[in-house]
């Protein structure tokens, strides 16, 4: 059962990866679609986040909102 | 992705309502963002957001007055200093900030820069610097890294004929006018949470009236180095932090 779990702002997203190296379960990864700009954008890809917010606190565009379960 | 997670009550963290919902038109893992962001983040705890006054200089974060929800003010190349210097005079109440890169900041505005610090203007100036002037082409900057290659310095900097890195930071912390002066980066979690505690802090020291807070952020510029953001960031913590080490540089004697 997961703990936590994020939203992306998958428009605004410019597929930086950033936020992938400070993930500490490494759920989160660079799609291969790509969003209106042409980045290629983030997603989970498996259901281990424990909601600890680090990949929200490095985006440089803002585009995480962290959930965890209490 | 488990849905039922996803309610008010569980929210850990979102993008602060001090910045505004304009797309950033910085380049993707430009740490400009991430300090935007953090500022943001310190106006909204703090609860000053109707008493904040932003100064935005000339460079990539030209721009900035899009981004935060806070009056802002744009100043000629170089001259936020001067500017914020007049805006906390008449308004002494207000928490004033710049916003400069460090051609702004370091090159054509160090008269400023050192004269406001020098008078002990009590605003916070952050500092962003990435050691090359990247809005304009990716030119050398004087704090540009020996041996590094810039399109003005195609070669590697030559320390004979450029000139040797501005360690601004140090000169400023020199100053009798400073109060704290630190400096910080941004790609990591754990950076971003202090340089965040830093930011803080320049605005507490606001309203202790005892001089400027100047606060350095060392970032990357992955389209001036030619890297892709991550491999910048990497880049930044082997070879800019050795001449930008991280760290206060002048703490307040209260503090120590």
């Amino acid at each position: 059962m997961a703990k936590g779990t994020i939203v992306i702002d998958t428009e605004k997203c410019k597929g930086c990866a950033v936020c992938t190296g400070a993930c500490p379960n490494k759920v989160i990864a660079l799609s291969s679609k790509v969003n209106g700009k042409g980045y290629n954008y983030l997603e989970m890809v498996n259901e281990d986040c424990i909601g600890c917010a680090n990949c929200a606190i490095v985006c440089p565009d803002g585009v995480i909102t962290v959930y965890r379960a209490k | 992705m488990n849905e039922s997670i996803i309610k008010p009550e569980n929210l850990v963290y979102r993008k602060t309502p001090v910045l505004t919902d304009n797309v950033l038109h910085y380049c993707p893992g430009c740490g400009h963002g991430t300090v935007h962001r953090i500022i943001a983040e310190v106006i909204e705890e703090m609860g000053i957001q109707e008493t904040t006054v932003g100064v935005a200089p000339v460079g990539c974060s030209v721009l900035a007055y899009n981004y935060f929800e806070v009056d802002m003010q744009e100043a000629a190349h170089g001259r936020a200093p001067a500017l914020a210097t007049a805006i906390k005079r008449l308004k002494p109440d207000f928490h004033v900030f710049t916003y400069q890169g460090d051609g702004d900041l370091a090159a054509i505005g160090t008269g400023e820069t050192i004269h406001a610090c020098n008078r002990g203007e009590n605003i916070t100036m952050i500092f962003i610097n990435n050691g090359i002037y990247g809005m304009t082409g990716g030119q050398m900057a004087p704090t540009t890294l020996e041996g590094m290659k810039t399109s003005t310095s195609p070669y590697g900097r030559d320390l004979r004929t450029m000139g040797n890195p501005l360690r601004i930071t140090e000169i400023l912390a020199q100053l009798p006018g400073t109060y704290y002066v630190t400096r910080q980066a941004v790609y990591t979690p754990a950076l971003v949470r202090k340089c965040k505690k830093a930011i803080r802090q320049g605005f507490e020291n606001q309203k202790k009236q005892k001089g400027t807070s100047f606060i350095e952020v060392v970032s990357n510029c992955n389209s001036g180095w030619k890297m892709s953001p991550v491999a910048s960031n990497k880049w930044l913590e082997e070879n800019m932090l050795t001449l930008y080490p991280l760290g206060d540089i002048k703490v307040p004697t209260e503090n120590k």
